[in-house]
């Protein structure tokens, strides 16, 4: 199956509380929260497409969108 | 359709506190029904009283946002009269199980096609922090400031000798795998118990030295093993995740159409 | 055409009176004395395509009718005092939601467990006051098999025109006492269908808005329109909402939609009454004691009336006061101790002139009991 690949990490900023969630169980660590304590992609090239920050945020603020990659892509 | 798609974006952001993990299971549960395909108009979801119960005014379908412990009661009626419809009930520990606890074993006796989601945060929330018939001992509550020495609910065990014929358990931690559970609730023809195991930081883990909401989510983690897992074996003191029943059994409004049926050909003859 | 005369209980009278009005569904849990109605509904509505269950306790049917209302179908329960103690929490909930469905309470004596067998009146300020909040609510009685039929076919229609919960105050011994009923023929008698909205689906629908007669078309759950549904106060959409204005608009819209129309809702019967000189008040099982004991004074030339209610809230004080204006002493019968006596004295200009004639032991107030009053009030002696 072809790898899914990420074009774009949004955050909605009006919904999202900063309650952490996403920020914590990021497997490569994609996520911060900023000074208003809302959560950022600082680093979307490490992002894995795993979409758990989309599934898990409790305030239904994120979105993972993605498209698929080529097959056996590096 | 997106799972945005299916909520009243107006009335977001939700009241929810930060890190509650009722809205975590609010979005599993729209992936389910939006996995399932089910259309909008075909869902009536019926709630009672309390932080889970709002859930019902996010969404955008059918919603019955009932008294408290009453939801199951008034999706009976629902359900009886229009059994082609969806009817979903998500239900508070304390609402499903304390004043709510009759109803919910008559749901499961009858077998009626209601798919009940216990969100179970072990506290009363809206009320700020009394313990619940989930809480179990030891812990605190503003109504237990010397601790809890009420033995604990288990909403599994319960729910199959009450006769459900659907039973499961997840956490708000495993998301994809409670979007897998309650779309097999849904599609269950029967009654459906889903317990998840959700996080009130605000009440229950600030009294109980818990943390916030992350290391809340933690112990779902650790606390938790799959059903016939090498963890769970190793170590039975786990609560167990997974399903626990799936029955075929005679639906309730399915006999009362044969009811109908009968009565009708009765009165013919 | 035999069919059509049968020798039934009251209960029984009110069965007949609901499946004429087009119930189809019905929960309940068992109470005497008011089980026949159950029982009957239990046999009757799967007959005709219509949906019975027997529900866990007296809270869940009350919820359970709330929601099949909600479907579109038309609801009942029934129930007795203890039982409709424990549904006002629901009775509340359908006063504010608005919908549409009937609740008949056969009553019994009580407080509490009380005199499950025997004949009571006491809860006609209940059927008012049992549920929490300010509201109005529509109550109805009757006195004989025929007029429990006509009184719950009218409490259905009521209850869709309205779109509110109506009490059926009925009691023990109309509810159990056996007599003629003739059930009249499909069209004989008016049945008010489901109003439903005639918007389409992409149109903006409010569930809460009512039109210019007053009236608030309904959409099934279900069908085109999906919309919420709380015990909250709730602007026209049935969202929550704590805005001052909504909520002080919904409480006077739940009263005034039926404080407003008393003209409509009213329902009485005269007995006598032209000259009366002297005039019972009087409902229910005691109402046939009161015209038993007119027409037998009648008989011997002494003036003597009935105005029996069968609306009993809202209260018809405007009436009573209209035909009471002329009475030199006006007896109220009833079994409590003087609910409807309180409203009566309320109503009338000169309510010295008023007197409580009742029976609370559990016995059916007789013409006898009556007649002890009215030797007592006209100062002949007991």
């Amino acid at each position: 199956m072809a790898r899914q690949k990420l074009k774009e990490i949004v955050i909605n900023r009006e919904w999202c509380k900063g309650c952490g969630i996403c920020v914590h169980f990021c497997p490569t660590k994609v996520l911060e929260l900023d000074f208003d304590e809302k959560s950022v992609a600082i680093r979307p090239e490490d992002c894995i497409c795993c979409k758990m920050c989309e599934l898990r945020c409790p305030d239904l603020a994120i979105e993972v969108l993605t498209y698929e990659g080529e097959d056996n892509e590096k | 359709m997106a799972v945005k798609d299916y909520l009243r974006q107006r009335f977001f952001p939700h009241m929810w506190c930060p890190g509650c993990g009722h809205g975590t299971i609010l979005n599993s549960l729209l992936r389910a029904i939006e996995e399932l395909g089910l259309e909008k108009n075909k869902i009536v979801m019926t709630s009672g009283i309390g932080c889970s119960s709002r859930i019902s005014g996010y969404v955008d379908f059918h919603s019955l946002h009932t008294m408290h412990g009453r939801a199951l009661a008034c999706a009976t009626g629902v359900k009886l009269s229009r059994p082609h419809l969806n009817v979903i009930v998500p239900m508070g520990d304390g609402d499903a199980l304390a004043i709510g606890g009759n109803h919910f074993i008559h749901a499961a006796r009858r077998n009626i096609d209601i798919t009940a989601i216990v969100m179970n945060n072990r506290i009363y929330g809206m009320t700020g922090g009394q313990f619940s018939p989930l809480s179990g001992t030891n812990i605190k509550a503003t109504t237990a400031p010397y601790k809890t020495i009420d033995q604990e609910f288990d909403v599994v065990q319960l729910a199959i000798a009450a006769g459900a014929t659907f039973v499961a358990r997840s956490t708000a931690f495993h998301a994809k795998e409670s979007t897998d559970v309650l779309k097999k609730a849904i599609q269950h023809k029967g009654f459906s118990v889903v317990e998840i195991l959700s996080q009130c930081p605000t009440h229950y883990g600030r009294k109980n030295k818990e943390g916030d909401a992350v290391s809340m989510l933690e112990l779902h983690k650790t606390n938790t093993a799959k059903l016939g897992s090498k963890a769970l074996e190793k170590n039975p003191g786990l609560t167990a995740r997974g399903i626990f029943v799936d029955l075929e059994k005679p639906e309730y409004c399915a006999e009362y159409d044969k009811i109908i049926a009968f009565a009708m050909k009765e009165k013919v003859s | 055409m035999k069919n059509k005369i049968r020798f039934v209980q009251g209960n029984e009278a009110c069965v007949e009176g609901a499946m004429y009005a087009g119930i189809d569904f019905f929960a309940g849990y068992p109470i005497t004395p008011s089980t026949e109605i159950m029982e009957h509904l239990a046999s009757r509505l799967p007959e005709s395509g219509g949906r019975f269950i027997q529900m866990e306790d007296e809270i869940s049917s009350m919820c359970a009718v709330i929601g099949a209302s909600l479907t579109g179908r038309k609801s009942m329960t029934a129930t007795s005092g203890p039982g409709f103690s424990l549904k006002q929490e629901a009775i509340g909930y359908a006063c504010m939601a608005e919908i549409p469905c009937v609740i008949a309470n056969v009553q019994r004596g009580g407080p509490s467990t009380g005199n499950p067998t025997h004949v009571s009146q006491g809860d006609v300020n209940q059927a008012r006051w049992g549920t929490h909040g300010d509201h109005s609510i529509i109550a109805l009685t009757a006195s004989n098999h025929q007029d429990v039929f006509q009184i719950t076919v009218d409490a259905f229609n009521m209850a869709e025109t309205y779109r509110t919960p109506v009490i059926l105050l009925l009691d023990e011994a109309v509810g159990h006492m056996r007599e003629k009923l003739i059930i009249p023929e499909a069209g004989e008698l008016d049945v008010v269908s489901r109003l439903r909205t005639s918007l389409g689906r992409d149109v903006d629908y409010h569930p809460y808005l009512p039109r210019e007669d007053g009236r608030l078309p309904m959409s099934d759950f279900g069908g085109e329109h999906k919309f919420n549904v709380t015990g909250l106060f709730h602007d026209m959409w049935g969202f929550p909402s704590n805005n001052p204005k909504v909520i002080r608009g919904l409480l006077r819209h739940l009263t005034d939609k039926i404080e407003n129309n008393i003209q409509s809702i009213t329902r009485y019967k005269e007995h006598y009454l032209d000259d009366a000189e002297y005039i019972m008040v009087s409902y229910g099982s005691s109402a046939r004691s009161a015209i038993h004991l007119a027409k037998e004074r009648r008989a011997r030339g002494e003036k003597m009336g009935v105005l029996e209610l069968q609306s009993i809230w809202p209260f018809p004080a405007g009436l009573v006061r209209e035909k009471c204006a002329d009475a030199q002493a006006v007896l109220v019968v009833e079994m409590n101790m003087g609910q409807v006596f309180a409203q009566v004295k309320a109503a009338v200009k000169k309510p010295s002139r008023v007197f409580l004639g009742n029976r609370i032991d559990g016995k059916l107030i007789t013409p006898t009991d009556i007649k002890t009053y009215f030797r007592v009030l006209q100062g002949r002696g007991v």
